[in-house]
């Protein structure tokens, strides 16, 4: 028998067609460095119906996890709720008193977090740190818990379900780690589940399987779920309803189909059109014979573990090849051995034809301005000392020898082919939004007139809209000037849409290479085929449609 | 107040208060100590206010405030010797194992890790047993103890810079090592740099006054804090404060400069606790 | 895995001691300062020079003498004191049953104090309680040992008269009375440890405290004391070994300066006079003696660091 809080002076449970989270006019604040109030979440309404689940979407800093820890009453780093109304199943969640508030937790309305690996506990068996709360709360026996997180083993499709709680967090790897999260919210069977970005760790193949596990058993239990990502791809396969968050204000609320179909604001139809960023037109072939670069046989290793087997690579003048794998497939190692990071143990790297000195030591300054690189993390490829004039003006100097007048010419013609304006020179990355960030390394790359650029997934970490603008830049730059790419990218999406070609990787070694269409049409290397499947796509069946083929296909093949 | 921009805490602003009149006190010091160091000026241990001497007498009758004033030249101009040689040594080195890496890190640190050893003053005293108690002896013993502790913490500074993709892109261009060191690392290096140097210097000057409280550092007669707080030990018996004037001015500068050390640490998230 | 661990570090404390008394050995006897010369002082002559040169051995090679040294220091010989020609060991063996005494009372009082203060510090942070302790132990680790030494004196033993200014120990007192005329000795040493080890706990804690899976134990509606205890606490308790041995290592340098104040006869004293007289046979054995200490307590810190870590006791 729970003691949980329930509505004063009346049955335990509401009624059916009232709303089980309400929230009205919620507002959000916290305090900045020089004291000044921040505010994060703006006069937002919610309503969360049993069993429902709503998708809060939203670009970074938009609010999401906000809103939804509030309906615990919780706030994070000093933030306060200081405006609004938030009722739960017919509780005033601002008015409990601290302990009646902390008894909902976990309990009726639980967390799963972004990062399995850092909220489980490195000291405590799995088991332990899942039975903890139902235990504390009074709600089941040990017993009972136990018996409770096995059957959530078994429907989450955790690998050996009877010993699996017997072992310690760092035993077992992410996706059964973010189950395991799954499951320790799930065994008091809360009315709410709250799913903090729960696949964007994973790779691909791996989010499949735990979106469709987490689904699976919300709807068995009927638990109402708010489910917070930045990827409106994800959030339509398994919410009823989603709701549009920019900067901490509602933008748009609606049913998960009309809002993919049919977008009302502005705002939420760039959102779904970025996902559908437009296909490069020239498809064909690339029309110069000779390839700009080539790898050929190239292996490489890590002190004594290998990392690159045998691998060929061609790039064109003008043409965009994009390299695709997951993690641990190597693709950053071939970007390293391109710019002579990583010298191979065996194969060249040519050139135009001349194979270039494996070691960056052994390269001339010329052969190292021709191929210049753009990182993922713009925080970390500016140094934070130098202003974006210094930063612009060294390549100009070392490899052009500009000085004086010239040199300022040069780089705020830079600043202008990036679209940003000459009073940007005087700024400090730090005064810079990630996208801006992103441009400065642009430039700094052109600023040494290269033939090739090997960009290492330059928009991973960037917001959609963001990212679709760096984008279309490095589109409209390579048509100008003629530049060549080689894309790396775990993002399939971004690789139907800007590559000419594709070299899909695994564990080390080309998997396939050709042509995008080529390798995009079936029949595939089973390889790319499944990475294909696995990019989720702006439909709201998309996800029964997967199952139901890999479903079929494992039928066919008994 | 602020300081490049940032707020200054209370207690930052009470620790420069002390650190600066301490160096002005130390400069200045010929020209405002009322009376030479040796002068013997009145009665033996005097006490404060007594017979118009500010600090009261040390055991042979002089000037309590003069024998401070000049002992501050003394103490704090060894100690900043001691640092500033030791800062640059160990950075320096320091920088060079993180870029370089391979052989060269190694070597130098293992002959860091096994003079840091054993504790500081240990290997004070067996230098000082074979060479005796001079200054110069003093300054490079400790100078080239304290360099291990900046090796230390350049090279883990340097380590951490070294690997940020704006590193790898100057390297990419095919900037020079000094390049490198001086324009992508130092820069960002100069915040923990600047607070070590304030901890460095604490440890120098607490090292340098204990050997003299031992009487194995500054010899008579010149003054140091450390060596007056031992000649007027035997003070104490008689409930004289006399040895306690020297002994809380040490304590006084070293609060004072890890107040500002502190607040350094804080804006740069860290605590004084990481530098062990 | 973890046996190899431990068993490497061991192997790493050893060389790091026959590092150490190398390094002792090069300092004194290879410098240019000349023991016999610093014996002799005045009476200095090439002859005499040579002839103590020839009593002492030091004209057989560095390496030689060395392993004589280290040979004899291994079996508890340390040869013979240059001030009043008598064996050092035995000298020694009091002296160091003395410190030894002072620092485990000093030890024993401060660690649990400094452990407990420091949880406390760190879970009620940036609290009226935790604030004075931070500027407190500022204060403590920054001024010298013996001003806090004098001013415990001034206070406890000259105006209030509750405890003696001198130790004058005798290991055939009772046990009472042994504390009693430690214990300013002891209270001094207890203050220094006590701030760094506090800081550095608080330090720990606050680390731990910090880590994800706390927070994800509030919103799982874990009572605040039961976190700190069951969640936090045991992941703190690899560092927390690692602070409390580092900070015994300062015990082995407070404890030479808090000799000399209270006049204790301890190895301190000792070797400081041995310093003052460069009688370089007493100060080889007394820095190889704190030397050995200092680095096996870095390496039982390391040790315990090792063995109370999750990841390492229960590997893949």
């Amino acid at each position: 028998m729970s003691d949980a809080p329930t509505a004063a002076g009346g049955p335990a449970a509401a009624k059916d067609d009232a709303p089980l989270l309400t929230m009205r006019g919620l507002r959000v604040e916290a305090t900045g460095w020089d004291g000044s109030p921040i505010v994060i979440v703006v006069d937002v309404d919610l309503e969360l119906q049993r069993g429902q689940v709503l998708g809060l979407i939203g670009e970074s800093g938009a609010g999401k996890s906000t809103i939804a820890l509030a309906a615990m009453g919780y706030t994070r780093g000093g933030a306060r709720i200081t405006g609004g109304e938030i009722l739960f199943d017919g509780l005033n969640i601002r008015e409990l008193p601290f302990h009646t508030r902390r008894r909902l937790r976990g309990d009726r309305i639980a967390y799963v977090a972004q990062s399995a690996a850092a909220s489980f506990n490195p000291a405590k068996r799995l088991m332990d740190q899942i039975v903890e709360s139902p235990v504390l709360h009074g709600v089941m026996s040990e017993a009972e818990a136990r018996e409770r997180a096995l059957d959530l083993f078994h429907r989450l499709q955790v690998p050996d379900p009877e010993t699996f709680g017997l072992r310690y967090p760092h035993q077992v790897s992410g996706g059964q780690l973010q189950r395991a999260m799954t499951a320790m919210a799930m065994v008091c069977c809360p009315d709410v589940l709250i799913l903090d970005e729960p696949t964007t760790a994973l790779d691909v193949t791996t989010q499949i399987e735990v979106l469709a596990a987490v689904r699976d058993v919300l709807r068995d239990f009927g638990t109402a779920g708010l489910y917070i990502t930045h990827d409106l791809a994800v959030v339509a396969q398994i919410s009823d309803r989603i709701m549009v968050l920019q900067h901490g204000r509602k933008v748009e609320e609606g049913e998960a189909r009309q809002i993919l179909e049919e977008p009302r604001e502005a705002y939420t139809r760039d959102l779904v059109a970025a996902r559908r960023f437009h296909v490069k037109p020239g498809e064909g072939e690339s029309t110069t014979p000779n390839p700009l670069l080539q790898v050929e046989g190239v292996e490489a290793s890590y002190g004594a573990v290998r990392v690159l087997h045998g691998v060929d690579v061609e790039v064109h003048p003008r043409e965009t090849v994009a390299v695709v794998g997951e993690s641990g497939s190597g693709k950053s190692t071939l970007a390293r051995v391109v710019t002579g990071l990583l010298p191979p143990g065996s194969g060249t790297v040519r050139f135009e034809g001349e194979a270039l000195p494996p070691a960056l030591a052994g390269r001339s300054r010329d052969q190292l301005r021709r191929i210049q690189m753009i990182y993922q993390m713009p925080d970390v490829a500016l140094n934070p000392r130098h202003r974006v004039f210094d930063t612009l003006a060294r390549p100009l100097q070392f490899y052009r020898g500009l000085r004086g007048t010239a040199l300022r010419e040069a780089v705020h013609a830079l600043l202008d082919d990036i679209e940003m304006g000459g009073d940007y020179a005087r700024r400090f990355p730090g005064e810079l939004s990630g996208g801006q960030k992103q441009r400065v390394c642009i430039a700094r790359a052109l600023a040494a007139e290269p033939d090739l650029i090997i960009c290492d997934e330059p928009t991973s970490a960037l917001d959609q809209l963001v990212a679709e603008a760096i984008l279309k830049l490095l589109q409209r730059l390579q048509d100008e000037r003629g530049l060549a790419y080689l894309f790396i990218t775990h993002d399939l999406g971004l690789v139907k849409a800007i590559a000419d070609r594709v070299v899909v990787m695994k564990n080390g070694e080309v998997v396939q290479q050709g042509p995008k269409k080529q390798v995009f049409t079936p029949p595939a290397h089973p390889y790319t085929e499944l990475l294909l499947a696995s990019v989720p796509e702006m439909r709201v069946d998309w996800l029964d449609d997967v199952l139901r083929t890999r479903a079929g296909k494992e039928l066919a093949e008994r | 107040m602020r300081i490049a921009g940032h707020r200054l805490s209370l207690a930052a602003q009470i620790g420069l208060l002390v650190v600066v009149a301490n160096i002005l006190a130390a400069l200045l010091a010929p020209w405002i100590a009322p009376y030479t160091q040796t002068q013997q000026v009145g009665g033996v241990w005097l006490a404060p206010g007594e017979g118009g001497f500010l600090l009261g007498t040390d055991q042979l009758g002089r000037d309590m405030l003069s024998r401070m004033l000049y002992g501050a030249r003394t103490s704090i101009g060894i100690a900043l010797t001691c640092t500033i040689l030791s800062f640059t040594l160990g950075s320096v080195l320091g920088f060079l194992a993180a870029v370089v890496g391979g052989w060269l890190d190694q070597i130098l640190s293992r002959i860091v890790d096994t003079l840091m050893a054993i504790p500081v003053l240990i290997l004070a005293l067996l230098v000082l047993s074979a060479l005796g108690a001079s200054i110069p002896v003093l300054i490079g013993v400790i100078a080239i103890l304290d360099s291990t502790r900046v090796f230390r913490l350049s090279r883990a500074v340097g380590m951490d810079i070294a690997v940020m993709e704006y590193v790898e892109a100057a390297r990419l261009r095919g900037e020079g090592l000094w390049w490198i060191i001086r324009r992508e690392i130092l820069p960002n290096a100069l915040p923990p740099l600047i607070a070590e140097f304030g901890l460095r210097f604490c440890f120098a000057f607490l090292l340098i006054s204990s050997l003299s409280f031992l009487g194995l550092g500054v010899q008579p007669p010149f003054a140091d804090w450390g060596g007056m707080v031992r000649d007027n030990a035997q003070a104490m018996e008689f409930g004289i404060v006399a040895p306690l004037i020297p002994a809380a001015a040490i304590g006084i500068l070293t609060i004072g400069v890890n107040l500002v050390v502190d607040w350094m640490l804080g804006l740069q998230g860290r605590t004084m606790e990481d530098s062990r | 895995m973890l046996f190899s661990l431990v068993a490497k570090r061991l192997a790493l404390g050893l060389l790091t001691l026959w590092l150490v008394s190398l390094l002792i050995f090069a300092i004194t006897e290879i410098l240019p300062g000349d023991v016999a010369t610093a014996i002799l002082g005045q009476s200095a002559t090439p002859e005499t020079v040579a002839a103590i040169r020839r009593q002492l051995g030091l004209d057989e090679p560095a390496w030689w003498r060395y392993l004589q040294w280290l040979g004899g220091a291994l079996q508890g010989d340390f040869g013979v004191s240059l001030a009043n020609q008598r064996e050092v060991a035995p000298q020694i063996a009091g002296r160091l049953q003395n410190t030894l005494f002072l620092a485990s009372v000093a030890a024993v009082v401060a660690v649990p104090l400094a452990v407990g203060l420091g949880l406390l510090a760190a879970i009620r942070q940036n609290s009226l309680l935790d604030r004075g302790i931070s500027i407190s132990t500022l204060a403590a680790i920054s001024v010298p040992e013996f001003f806090i030494a004098y001013v415990l004196i001034f206070f406890l033993a000259v105006q209030a008269g509750w405890f003696p200014s001198m130790a004058r120990f005798d290991p055939r007192m009772g046990f009472f009375e042994q504390l009693y005329v430690i214990a300013l000795p002891a209270a001094t040493l207890v203050l220094v440890v006590l701030a760094h080890m506090m800081r550095m706990t608080r330090a720990t804690v606050l680390n731990v405290m910090a880590q994800p899976f706390v927070e994800m134990a509030e919103l799982k509606g874990v009572p605040k004391w039961r976190i700190v205890v069951f969640h936090a606490l045991p992941n703190a308790l690899a560092p927390i070994i690692n602070v409390v041995a580092l900070n015994l290592a300062y015990l082995v340098v407070g404890v030479i300066v808090v000799e000399v104040v209270f006049v204790y006869p301890g190895l301190g004293q000792f070797m400081v006079d041995a310093v003052a007289r460069r009688d370089i046979p007493t100060v080889q054995a007394c820095g190889l003696i704190f030397g050995a200490v200092y680095v096996g307590l870095n390496m039982l810190a390391d040790l315990g660091a090792i063995l109370a870590n999750p990841r390492l006791r229960h590997p893949r």
